[in-house]
């Protein structure tokens, strides 16, 4: 079944508009992010493009105090929950974090404390509701600690297991708990990098979460070479993976 | 540290240029996200113009293709607001299946609607239609220093005038509202007629504004002097009945070219051989038959990334106007390029109407353009541009600057009168390669 009621936590995110799109005629719509404004921009972009009813809730994530209200309010708006997207988070600067802890932890907390926090709530959401489905942006950095962005890289670990645990509880119930390890996406929060063929667009990326809804597939890779090239770099020894300083 | 960066390269894939830095907005409403610092700016869209007008070596680029939210669509006037970095087809998605259609495209979808503003581009339907300037009833400038300007005909008419055709040095287009055009269905009526002669080309072309919304022609650059000119004319009309279908626009290209091409691929016997059968292909004076959309106007957007076939050193476009009175010009650039051994793989021309554009330096103007797709072939090949330069100014005529990556300042100044006034326009904080070529001011 196509699920019709949809909450984007971290709405303005490249790859969480994507997915939306897939997903938009008669769909009902909760957005969750922290500007207003650009929410309601987008708001009305998904109801011009065929959405029914699109509601806005703002909320600073990282205030894990807040988290509760945003459940609370989300689950006012719309009579049940088929989807969750969990898709906020930041990319830090590793050269700044290599010598700023208080900031390198600041970021942090908000992918790991606050995408852990919000989803854990949403998913017991989904367990009272007996059915539904959460997905979850991590991230191919969450595999193994790279000096270029191994801040950034621990948080989505931390995401990743967490999801994993509670995908394994939430079965039970009915509910799905999707993890998605996106390699390098061509958005504004990689704009300042040179693409390579290994980018993939936030389209590409949203296609490939669809079919995993459509299959219930537990966790993917998107695009799906990521598989194999994690796999190689997950069994290099130690002593080598420290050389490539990639 | 600057990286070269190749995925912002324009689409003849030279000059390069390695941006100091470079910034993404992500939506319209996004307060500037640069300092002084990062002067010179300059957007970026989907980087489908051939020279350097998209370019910007040492400065910054700012990114607009994720802005790209329609924000308003007025299904029964037809009118839709869109942030400028939509592409035409994401916004063709939108559109058909209300039975509305851009009035002015390109030949390949995949460009923004800011860059179309900016080039002020021109599509088949020029006699009838004017530029895309012509259609756009607002849009939203961003300065470097912050301030918004919703500029209109009525509203800062002059920025309106000068960002239309301004080439990006005006700021940031942040969204496009524009008034589109009905249509009955996405399939189209063509015509194509096979000619012998420029002037043959040329009369066909002239008797054809009158009756079809679409004219052009592909000619054989490769034909012998007295062939000069010879090809096909295609001319087309929407359908009057069927169905307003998006099918096929949302399938991808059907083959993507991984990798540079070898230089031998685009030769001039290659090119020559290709030519000559694609004339001979048809038999008949007339075809007549029913074409998609897509075929029609976007047949090169079947082959992701085409431009590679032009192998390492990259492609020029050459693409000039000059007044209908001026046809012999047309036939002596033809030529000469035949004697100089340069082969087009793509050579079209068409007629520009009368339907002035608002933008001050809108490069369409009434008279007959020429666009050929050219090998990069160094030196000796840049020598025959100038002579041909010459030849164009002489004629009254003009160049096209999103096609353009070597004209002289003084071409240039010849080719835009409005120059003048349009510097006054400027943003002192936005600045591109091509701009600084043509006004020879170092960087
Ligand atoms: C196969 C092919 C066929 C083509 N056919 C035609 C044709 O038939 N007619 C025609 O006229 N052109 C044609 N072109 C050229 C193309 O339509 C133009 O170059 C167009 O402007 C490209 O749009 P873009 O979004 O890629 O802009 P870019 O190439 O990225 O940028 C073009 C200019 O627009 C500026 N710009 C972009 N976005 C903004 C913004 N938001 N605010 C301010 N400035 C901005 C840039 O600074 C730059 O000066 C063709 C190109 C190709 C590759």
């Amino acid at each position: 079944m196509n699920p019709t009621n949809i909450v984007i936590v971290g709405a303005t995110s490249a790859i969480a508009r994507a997915i939306a799109e897939r997903y938009l005629t008669g769909s009902s719509f909760v957005l969750v992010a922290r500007d207003a404004d650009r929410a309601s921009a987008i708001a009305d972009d998904l109801t011009i493009r065929g959405a029914a009813i699109v509601s806005i809730v703002a909320a600073d994530l990282a205030d894990l105090a807040d988290h509760a209200r945003v459940v609370h309010e989300t689950c006012a708006a719309m009579p049940s929950i088929d989807l969750v997207v969990i898709a906020h988070g930041v990319l830090p600067e590793q050269d700044r974090c290599d010598v700023d802890p208080d900031y390198a932890i600041a970021t942090f907390s908000l992918n790991a404390d606050s995408m852990i926090s919000i989803m854990h709530r949403f998913v017991n959401q989904l367990i009272d509701q007996r059915q539904g489905t959460a997905v979850v942006i991590s991230s191919v950095a969450g595999e193994r600690g790279r000096a270029s962005n191994y801040t950034y890289g621990a948080a989505k670990a931390a995401v990743t297991a967490y999801a994993s645990g509670l995908r394994a509880r939430a079965a039970a119930y009915g509910v799905r708990v999707i993890t998605v390890k996106p390699g390098f996406v061509d958005t504004p929060m990689t704009s300042h990098l040179p693409k390579n063929p290994l980018f993939a667009s936030a389209d590409t990326v949203a296609a490939n979460v669809a079919a995993a809804v459509r299959r219930g597939t537990a966790s993917i890779y998107a695009p799906w070479f990521w598989r194999p090239v994690m796999a190689l770099i997950r069994i290099l020894p130690e002593k080598i993976f420290m050389k490539l300083k990639a | 540290m600057t990286k070269r960066r190749d995925d912002l390269a324009s689409w003849g894939r030279m000059p390069q240029a390695t941006p100091k830095r470079v910034l993404a907005m992500p939506w319209s409403g996004q307060a500037p996200m640069w300092d002084n610092d990062d002067a010179p700016m300059l957007a970026y869209g989907c980087g489908r113009s051939y020279g350097d007008v998209c370019l910007n070596n040492g400065g910054t680029i700012v990114r607009t293709s994720a802005m790209s939210l329609v924000q308003a669509f007025d299904a029964e006037y037809g009118v839709i607001r869109a942030e400028a970095g939509i592409t035409l087809e994401q916004l063709l998605r939108l559109t058909i299946p209300r039975g509305w259609f851009l009035p002015v495209v390109p030949g390949t979808r995949y460009v923004t609607i800011g860059g179309a503003v900016a080039n002020d581009i021109h599509g088949k339907n020029h006699h009838r239609r004017g530029t895309f300037g012509c259609h756009v009833l607002r849009f939203e400038l961003l300065r470097s220093d912050g301030t918004r300007y919703v500029c209109s005909p009525t509203e800062h008419a002059d920025l309106f005038r000068a960002t239309i055709g301004g080439l990006g040095l005006t700021g940031i287009i942040t969204w496009v509202e524009v008034q589109l055009m009905p249509i009955a269905s996405t399939s189209i009526n063509v015509d194509r007629v096979k000619v012998r002669s420029l002037d043959e080309a040329m009369d066909v072309l002239e008797e054809s504004d009158e009756a079809f919304e679409y004219t052009v022609t592909w000619i054989d650059t490769t034909a012998s002097e007295r062939l000069a000119g010879r090809g096909h004319v295609i001319r087309g009309n929407h359908a009057h009945d069927g169905e307003c279908s998006t099918a096929s626009l949302s399938r991808p290209p059907r083959i993507t070219i991984p990798v540079e091409a070898p230089e031998w691929l685009l030769h001039r016997s290659t090119v020559g051989l290709f030519n000559t059968l694609y004339h001979h292909r048809q038999q008949a004076r007339h075809s007549r038959f029913v074409s998609d959309i897509v075929p029609f106007f976007w047949p090169l957007d079947a082959i992701g990334s085409w431009n590679r076939l032009y192998g390492a050193r990259g492609m020029l476009q050459y693409q000039f106007v000059v007044p209908l009175s001026e046809r012999h010009a047309v036939r002596t650039i033809l030529i000469e390029l035949r004697r100089a051994g340069i082969a087009s793989f793509l050579g079209v021309l068409k007629t520009f109407g009368t339907i002035a554009s608002p933008g001050m330096m809108s490069f369409p103007r009434p008279g007959i353009t020429l666009s050929l797709d050219l090998a990069n072939q160094g030196a000796a090949m840049q020598r025959l541009f100038d002579r041909l330069d010459g030849l164009v100014i002489d004629a009254g005529g003009a160049l096209y600057p999103a096609k353009d990556s070597r004209m002289s300042a003084a071409t240039f100044r010849a080719s835009f009168p409005g120059l003048t006034k349009f510097r006054h326009y400027l943003d002192p904080a936005f600045s591109s390669t091509f701009w600084r070529r043509v006004t020879q001011e170092p960087l």
